[in-house]
């Protein structure tokens, strides 16, 4: 259970890397991805996964 | 590296004579100069160019895209979208680290003199991104401490770093606000994240407009001078933006910018995709000319991109991408920069005052005649470019009170290219259709006949001499001409405003 960020998609704002309570946002050379051991989806959060909420970009972060 | 300077030594100042003439209210972050401004103020502006429309025909400005990051939504913005030859707010080709970006202020200094004022625009939210934010002012006041720093933010985070602002010497402020009421708001903003939640419709609206004026009261209070920014999106805000120029003002804000929405469906934005126009030139300008009262309207706004690098009217940010910066030897010359500024200051006295002794007898003449013109120029405040190499054209309003700047044209090709010199000589009458005549500093003969059909007169004898003083010269003229009945006054047609790329 983890979220994915579509590299195709992703502007590489880091918006989301802020936001992430379990600290998962990774990046490397300018890409960002998830750390699929860590993500919890945000399980327990009212509003679901924070990444997904603060992403400016349209179905750029899904569930994988 | 040899320093480039705007070439203004070219040419002696145009005589003039007589006493000072009317004045008039100024607009434009105080075109008329100094005159009705406090001293401590002018002192602030004089030399930023989107404060001041006379000081951005003399100062550059560059932005740098250390911000990515966004906390709100807006329909005229796709964060996603950058093409090189794009050009408006929230689009930037490179981002860049405080460390780069501190360093291409270096570079871009050592090579611009004219370069007085560094923005923080984006391509996202300043304010939303406070750390690279701020640790690119830090780095930018240890190496170039007489560089002036200014910042653009939507507002929604304002609140929270006013302090902080004031603490690194941020003098000038640009809060973009659309609207005062969540009703109008909730048809620009689909939605904005705040207090680690994601608001939509009307509550995001009304938190947004309340940081925004919480923001700007804070900032104002503080002595920060704030300039507001408007986007003009009709049927949406245009009528609205009358009450949002009296919410800023009360509030203290400096200088409102409204600014025509960039809307075509090739942006990917909501309002381009589902056909949300643009305002026309007209429609901007009435709009401009109802909220100037007592308050400073700027129009000389260029919409620039959020790494734009120059004057006003161009981008060279192509000549200080990463890979260049980085090769470059900086050597950072501020003895230099200081001897040239102070020319500027001389030279733009020079021009206030041809300008005030031209305008005798001027008041007679013209009682109240209303005039467009525009004017081919590649800055210092001088007629200097060649009508054929012009990207853009500044149109001037003449009257009794003289000559007031009230916009620009860009006549500049969108990217798909393949348009012949017709076209482009179309596409020109269209942008100035609505001025009485075009000031050069040369012209081919083909063009000045083209013009002269569609009655614009093309005007070559006031080449390398001074904007404002040569119009309200030809005006006198002109009216001399009106009366003798060797000219005739035509009903002018709609101007323009180019939606497509700026290529500079």
């Amino acid at each position: 259970m983890a979220m994915t960020i579509d590299e195709s998609q992703c502007t590489a704002c880091a918006m989301c890397e802020s936001e992430c309570p379990t600290d998962s946002i990774l990046e490397k050379g300018g890409v960002f991805s998830i750390d699929a051991a860590s993500c919890n989806e945000c399980e327990g959060l009212e509003d679901g996964p924070q990444c997904v909420n603060s992403c400016p970009v349209d179905d750029c972060i899904v569930r994988a | 590296m040899q320093a480039r300077i705007i070439p203004i030594f070219e040419n002696k100042p145009a005589g003039g004579c007589g006493a000072t003439g009317g004045g008039g209210k100024s607009s434009c972050g105080s075109a008329a100069g100094r005159g009705d401004l406090s001293p401590e103020v002018w002192e602030k502006v004089k030399n930023h160019p989107c404060y001041s429309e006379q000081a951005h025909h003399h100062f550059a400005r560059m932005h740098v895209a250390v911000a990515p990051a966004c906390n709100i939504q807006c329909h005229y913005c796709n964060r996603k979208y950058d093409c090189s030859n794009e050009s408006r707010p929230g689009v930037v080709s490179e981002k860049l680290t405080p460390e780069l970006a501190a360093k291409k202020v270096l570079a871009v200094a050592a090579e611009i003199p004219q370069l007085t004022v560094v923005g923080i625009a984006g391509p996202g939210d300043a304010l939303a991104n406070p750390e690279k934010t701020f640790k690119t002012f830090q780095l930018i006041q240890n190496s170039a401490p007489d560089i002036k720093l200014c910042l653009s933010t939507n507002g929604l985070a304002l609140p929270d770093y006013v302090q902080t602002i004031q603490d690194f010497n941020v003098d000038h402020v640009t809060i973009t606000i659309n609207m005062v009421d969540p009703e109008v708001g909730e048809r620009i903003y689909p939605w904005i994240f705040y207090k680690h939640k994601r608001w939509t419709g009307r509550d995001a609206a009304k938190i947004l407009a309340e940081r925004q004026m919480e923001g700007l009261e804070m900032l104002t209070s503080k002595g920060i001078l704030v300039k507001v920014n408007s986007v003009m999106v009709p049927g949406v805000n245009d009528d609205h933006l009358v009450a949002v120029n009296q919410a800023v003002k009360s509030r203290g804000a400096f200088l409102h910018n409204i600014m025509p929405l960039i809307s075509e469906p090739e942006h990917g934005t909501h309002y381009g995709l589902t056909g949300q126009r643009g305002p026309s030139a007209q429609e901007l300008k009435a709009l401009q000319d109802k909220c100037e009262g007592d308050m400073n309207l700027m129009r000389h706004c260029r919409q620039c991109r959020a790494d734009a690098v120059g004057l006003l009217g161009e981008d060279r940010s192509q000549e200080f991408t990463t890979d260049k910066v980085a090769e470059m030897k900086v050597h950072y010359d501020a003895e230099a920069r200081k001897a040239y500024q102070a020319f500027v200051e001389k030279e733009r006295e020079d021009q206030e005052a041809a300008m005030k002794r031209e305008l005798s007898g001027l008041a007679e003449d013209a009682g109240h005649a209303n005039v467009l013109v525009a004017v081919a120029t590649k800055g210092s405040g001088r007629i200097n470019e060649h009508f054929g190499h012009a990207g853009e054209f500044q149109v001037f309003e003449l009257t009794a009170a003289g000559a007031k700047f009230v916009g620009h044209r860009r006549v500049d090709h969108y990217c798909q290219g393949g348009y012949g010199e017709e076209e482009t000589l179309e596409t020109v009458i269209s942008a100035i259709n609505d001025c009485a005549a075009v000031f050069v500093a040369k012209i081919g003969l083909c063009p000045k006949k083209d013009l002269e059909q569609a009655g614009i007169e093309a005007v070559e004898e006031y080449a390398h001499q001074y904007i404002e003083q040569s119009l309200v010269a030809w005006f006198k003229g002109y009216l001399a001409r009106l009366r003798s009945g060797d000219a005739v006054a035509v009903e002018r047609g709609q101007g323009s405003l180019r939606q497509g790329a700026f290529v500079a």
